[in-house]
């Protein structure tokens, strides 16, 4: 799989202040997206995720380090060609209408006026925006505007798409329907780079991850060798049973109702546990084996980085 | 290619700007009073009707290029609008010619409208359909384009009321610089005459566009004039555009 994305030691330094102090955001980032995947790129806010993409669209310039596209350099006119973004809270030209928005992004790219319009509106029905073809940026809540910037990001029909914090602002049917366009993108063969602050969404798309932490990768792979399959824990909810009883099997969360919510942490304390349900004959309500998550790996990261 | 779509962008959202129609609406307005001044004239009122009407386009086509062009770059970095241009394969140079282009040609449009008022008004005092009052229009457009090249400048690395400012201070600099030539001549030679003499040749001379007189009065225009000026605002307004797409091209968007 060759790499559609391929940064190497990046660096940059804002000075800052009266006395220009510099501030180091990006400190050596390296990593790369191979062609077809989804990779999700997450961070805390400030650890410099939008910096690394702003350097990689050409916003920024990095102190140090190389950035290839398409094995081009990044600031080459020619590496962007195929390429597509859309930025985090999307800033648009409010005083033009849907379809006048998406014809000018498409006329950056050369494309004929039959084409353009045919992409447009091929492209409206895609994000779902049909109906506000005729209507001025400005009245757009955010939601729309999130779509109609995925649709101005798909203009060219690019082989590789940026896309920060694409989620940011939906509701969980917006997501959803984000998330399948991104997934319907990736079966097409295309590249997808995306931030997000949404685990949940990354753990659901993304093929591989890479975790920012203070302008350094702290982590990164495929989801399937970052997160462990070992069962963490096991969460119980159990009844008819004297909660003193299994109070050295497990961390017992809550008793209400006469029913026990019990965290167990070994395969011997969770025998234990169901021995005395069956002997006490009591109920077992729940059994959830918690394996470990991105989540649990993000946090572990921000706490000790 | 790309310059001529930015540039048709820029001149949508200039045209869609209220400040334009504004300075527009005072700009017919003050035209349209050259007619009061005339009634309040002893002499020739046509005279003052071409005068206090080539004034106000000058006036108001440098407010429009000042008060539009000053912004125009600024609110693409402050709205972050430049952030999804930039990504797109375009050169920042095309980014920034596009935006001088477009507005340009809003300026040619608004100077239109305001000649053609200006023509009627005329056409009401003498009855005659005096074409030739465009050809001091027209270097008023030349001044313009400079003008517009100004705000540019200032608009890609300060904010639109710095930026404003400055190029307000361009124009009216512009317009007294010849009188540092009378303080040449008055200095003995030396040192500083030879500085005075580097200070006028840097500093912009606007009067240079300036035909109202001429024309106005039916006075006779050196033919090299119509080569010399042009040629200085060309070469002028290429400097100034060149000086800021040198700043442009590494500036960082935070």
């Amino acid at each position: 799989m060759a790499d559609i994305l391929e940064l190497r030691d990046v660096r940059k330094a804002f000075r800052q202040g009266f006395l220009l102090r510099s501030r180091e955001v990006l400190k050596g980032i390296s990593f790369s997206v191979g062609e077809g995947e989804i990779f999700g790129y997450l961070g805390p806010n400030g650890a410099g995720k939008t910096s690394t993409i702003k350097c990689v669209l050409g916003l920024l310039f990095p102190d140090g380090g190389t950035i290839r596209i398409g094995g081009r350099p990044h600031l080459e006119t020619r590496a962007k060609a195929g390429l597509g973004f859309l930025p985090e809270n999307p800033y648009f030209y409010d005083y033009l209408t849907a379809a006048e928005f998406l014809d000018f992004y498409a006329q950056l790219f050369g494309l004929p006026k039959s084409e353009r319009r045919e992409r447009a509106a091929r492209l409206l029905g895609l994000v779902g925006m049909e109906k506000a073809a005729g209507l001025q940026l400005r009245k757009f809540s955010r939601g729309m505007l999130q779509r109609i910037g995925l649709a101005q990001a798909l203009v060219n029909d690019p082989s590789f798409l940026i896309l920060d914090e694409p989620l940011g602002g939906l509701d969980p049917l917006g997501r959803k329907e984000i998330r399948d366009i991104i997934l319907t993108l990736k079966e097409d063969g295309k590249t997808v780079l995306f931030t997000s602050h949404i685990l949940q969404d990354i753990e659901m798309i993304c093929d591989r991850v890479a975790i920012l932490i203070g302008g350094r990768i702290h982590r990164q792979g495929r989801l399937a060798d970052l997160v462990s399959e070992n069962i963490l824990f096991t969460e119980l909810t159990v009844s008819g049973i004297d909660p003193a009883e299994v109070a050295g099997l497990g961390r017992s969360l809550s008793a209400q109702g006469g029913r026990i919510l019990l965290k167990v942490f070994d395969d011997v304390g969770l025998e234990s546990v169901l021995d005395l349900v069956r002997e006490r004959k009591g109920t077992i309500h729940a059994l959830i084996p918690r394996v470990q998550t991105l989540e649990d790996i993000f946090v572990e990261a921000v706490k000790n980085p | 290619m790309t310059i001529a779509v930015i540039a048709r962008n820029t001149f949508k959202e200039a045209v869609r700007d209220r400040v334009l129609y504004l300075l527009l609406f005072f700009a017919a307005l003050a035209i349209v009073l050259s007619r009061v001044l005339a009634l309040l004239t002893v002499g020739d009122r046509a005279k003052v009707v071409k005068d206090v009407g080539l004034a106000s386009i000058s006036l108001f086509g440098a407010l429009m290029a000042i008060l539009i062009g000053t912004g125009l770059v600024y609110k693409e970095i402050d709205k972050r609008t430049i952030f999804t241009l930039i990504s797109k394969p375009i050169r920042r140079s095309e980014f920034l010619l596009g935006k001088y282009f477009g507005l340009l040609l809003t300026l040619a449009v608004m100077t239109a409208a305001m000649s053609a008022i200006f023509l009627v008004l005329v056409f009401a005092h003498t009855l005659a359909w005096e074409f030739r009052l465009l050809i001091p229009i027209l270097f008023i457009f030349l001044e313009l384009g400079l003008l517009t090249a100004v705000a540019i400048l200032f608009s890609s690395f300060s904010t639109p009321i710095l930026s404003s400012l400055y190029a307000l201070s361009f124009f009216l600099i512009g317009h007294f610089s010849w009188s540092l030539e009378t303080l040449i001549q008055k200095t003995p030679p030396g040192w500083g005459r030879t500085a005075l003499r580097a200070v006028y040749a840097v500093l912009p001379d606007l009067e240079n566009f300036n035909l109202k007189t001429e024309f106005v009065h039916g006075l006779t225009v050196p033919s090299s004039f119509y080569v010399y000026a042009p040629l200085y605002a060309l070469v002028y307004t290429g400097f100034v555009l060149a000086l800021a797409v040198l700043v442009f091209r590494r500036r960082d968007f935070i």
